[in-house]
């Protein structure tokens, strides 16, 4: 494998990889015919996202002989190759990343100015494709804004928090944190923003809807987005479906795809989960309940149809959820199922890495072991 | 900004006076030398000379010549001591580090003699601050015994090319490998961390590179515990040269240019952790 990145494009690259790093700890990269596949999921099987540079965006791309490799590695290695991203289109005029098979090294060499060179072999783990399957095309409900769209509402909204709750009707878009029902109301700070369907340049809305997913790990790609100046879309369902961010442009395209908290998961249900991220229900500043009382008065009978007013989707069959958006049979073993006390359902995957359920006497640190032949199964995103 | 309120009998008993009226230009380079807490000072009548050990491997010298004070007094031919160097420096940026141009901090520094703490007046907008830090008795800073005959490989080059290395170097390398060759790779910085390894060439004709002189090939490695503190004279130097000898001891000379634009030097020695003697 050989790929030669020139110019600005280091750049790109280094920000791609930032920018994957905000969901998990681990780099896969696949070199496939159509590019340069970058993915990483998080921990929970609840974020994953891709980023494909295809032959174009490189001065050179040569995918290895052998089709199928595959490998990852601690993004943290990936980053630290490219440190000084401030000064990187200043710095360097070329990155070559090459694969050394006998030494199982990937080797990333950065041309820089004055003639320095900078080589970094980086050990990497053979491992099985990374890859979620999910169908862009099939949801309901499209959204595409100017990333300093996105970036300036997504400010309003503190660091801190976990999850936002997207919901939209034929004509506005709302924006609210989520706070668990059994949360005490006079305790929480809520937020809300309101978006006319005009600030968006695409606004399809196939049915009322409300989806509640993480805030957090989608912060990766708005950085990356406004940085680019490309057009964010979003395309999303019903709630339990995940909610897809895609950055697109002619050479690259990325997809961050986030489960949705599904509909039938009532918080009694969840006691447990709360052990999750023990940090999410801290509440804001103590209000005075009064005014809290008449705040969440004035919010509800306001002119704008409110989001309560959302008709809620048809309850889902407890036992199915996730849904996946796959055209094929699936012919691998169960997907991955985040363990149940989990909100977020961990989104279907094509790739066959063992649950932890179903291979109790294995340990965890051999989750890249091969099933069967089922790798030759290589969904492609659906795009 | 005198310091007028000491009397002339005060004056007569110090065997060292110097005096700054801009600390920084000691503080900035004995910050590029702090990687311990005691410092050896050692004053003769061309300047004064800070000396900085760890582990009996690795030696950090600063010298501020005489003519970069206002005031340089010394009564006899060379004064030692040993002091805090970590407090000495909270001394010496008591006031805060003041980035408001004109205005600065001004030293008298005086010493007494053996036994006597050393004695820093500190003024800064007409506030006046003494410290009195105890000194000790000065140790033997140890001879590297590196002389310019032995010097097997010599190059200088610009900090600025060297900065964005150091402060990328790989931390979970325990040593740092420096491979100096009169062919490829000519000047290379390697490391081995969890990672993997990591390699960054300077080539002989890089721009970056104003002198190149080396004889034969060497490869020596080096604790990275020892040599990143020195990242911090680097920060502030405008050159460096690396030189190294026969037994594959490591000299580092740094060229600082201070506030004024007057010149000062910092310098490291270190010993090899292993020699490796071919490629």
């Amino acid at each position: 494998m050989d790929c030669v990145a020139t110019g600005g494009n280091v750049k790109v690259l280094a920000k791609a990889i930032h920018s994957l790093s905000r969901i998990g700890e681990e780099l896969y990269l696949e070199p496939l015919e159509d590019g340069l596949a970058l993915r990483s999921v998080n921990s929970s099987r609840s974020a994953f996202a891709c980023f494909l540079l295809s032959p174009l965006f490189f001065q050179r791309y040569q995918a290895p002989s052998d089709q199928s490799f595959r490998c990852k590695m601690p993004i943290k290695s990936v980053q630290a190759v490219f440190k000084s991203l401030a000064s990187l289109d200043r710095s360097v005029e070329k990155c070559r990343i090459q694969l050394n098979s006998e030494k199982s090294r990937l080797t990333i060499t950065l041309h820089c100015k004055h003639g320095l060179l900078k080589t970094h072999n980086l050990s990497y783990q053979d491992c099985e494709s990374l890859q979620a399957v999910f169908d862009k095309e099939s949801c309901a409900n499209v959204l595409q804004a100017q990333p300093r769209l996105m970036v300036d509402t997504v400010l309003h909204f503190p660091p801190s928090l976990e999850e936002v709750n997207l919901s939209v009707s034929s004509d506005r878009v709302w924006l609210r944190n989520h706070v668990e029902d059994d949360t005490d109301s006079s305790r929480a700070m809520m937020t809300e923003l309101c978006l006319s369907s005009e600030e968006f340049d695409h606004f399809a809305v196939g049915s009322q809807t409300s989806v509640t997913f993480c805030l957090k790990e989608l912060r990766g790609l708005l950085v990356f987005a406004d940085s680019s100046g490309l057009p964010v879309s979003m395309y999303f369902d019903e709630p339990g479906s995940p909610v897809i961010l895609s950055v697109t442009d002619s050479v690259l395209e990325a997809n961050f795809v986030l489960a949705t908290l599904s509909e039938d998961s009532h918080p009694k249900n969840h006691v447990n989960s709360n052990t999750k991220r023990p940090d999410t229900e801290q509440p804001a500043d103590d209000f005075m309940s009064d005014d809290m009382d008449s705040f969440l008065i004035a919010m509800e009978t306001s002119e704008l149809p409110g989001p309560s007013q959302v008709p809620t989707s048809p309850p889902q069959p407890t036992n199915d959820r996730k849904h996946s958006f796959s055209e094929e049979e699936q012919e691998e073993e169960a997907l991955v199922e985040g363990p149940p006390n989990k909100k977020f359902c961990s989104l279907f995957f094509g790739s066959v890495l063992p649950t932890p359920s179903q291979l109790p006497n294995q340990t965890m640190q051999s989750q890249e072991v091969l099933a069967s032949d089922s790798e030759d199964e290589n969904q492609t995103e659906t795009s | 900004m005198p310091l007028s309120t000491q009397s002339q009998a005060d004056i007569d008993q110090y065997i060292l006076i110097a005096s700054l009226d801009n600390a920084r230009n000691l503080s900035n380079i004995l910050k590029a030398i702090s990687s311990r807490d005691h410092a050896i000072f050692n004053a003769t009548q061309n300047g004064l000379k800070v000396t900085v050990e760890d582990s009996k491997c690795l030696q950090a010298n600063a010298f501020i010549q005489a003519d970069i004070f206002q005031e340089y007094i010394i009564k006899e031919d060379t004064v030692g001591f040993q002091v805090n160097l970590t407090v000495l420096l909270d001394c010496l940026t008591i006031f805060g580090g003041s980035t408001v141009p004109g205005v600065c901090t001004a030293l008298r520094m005086c010493y007494n003699g053996y036994g006597y703490p050393l004695t820093l007046f500190l003024e800064e907008g007409g506030v006046v601050t003494v410290c009195k830090i105890n000194t000790q008795e000065p140790e033997e800073p140890i001879d590297f015994d590196f002389c310019s005959t032995n010097v097997t490989n010599k190059v200088i080059l610009q900090s600025d090319s060297l900065k964005e290395a150091f402060s990328e170097l790989d931390m979970t390398s325990e040593v740092l490998q420096i491979t100096m060759s009169p062919s490829h790779p000519y000047f290379r910085l390697s490391t081995f961390g969890n990672s993997g390894n990591a390699h960054y060439d300077y080539p002989k004709d890089s721009d970056m590179m104003e002198l190149f002189q080396c004889t034969k090939i060497q490869t020596n490695r080096y604790k990275m515990s020892l040599l990143k503190p020195s990242t911090k004279a680097l920060a502030l130097s405008c050159k460096v040269s690396v030189r190294t000898d026969s037994r594959g001891f490591l000299s580092l000379q740094y060229l600082v240019r201070n506030d004024d634009g007057q010149i000062c030097f910092v310098e490291y020695y270190c010993c090899p952790d292993e020699e490796v003697e071919e490629e």
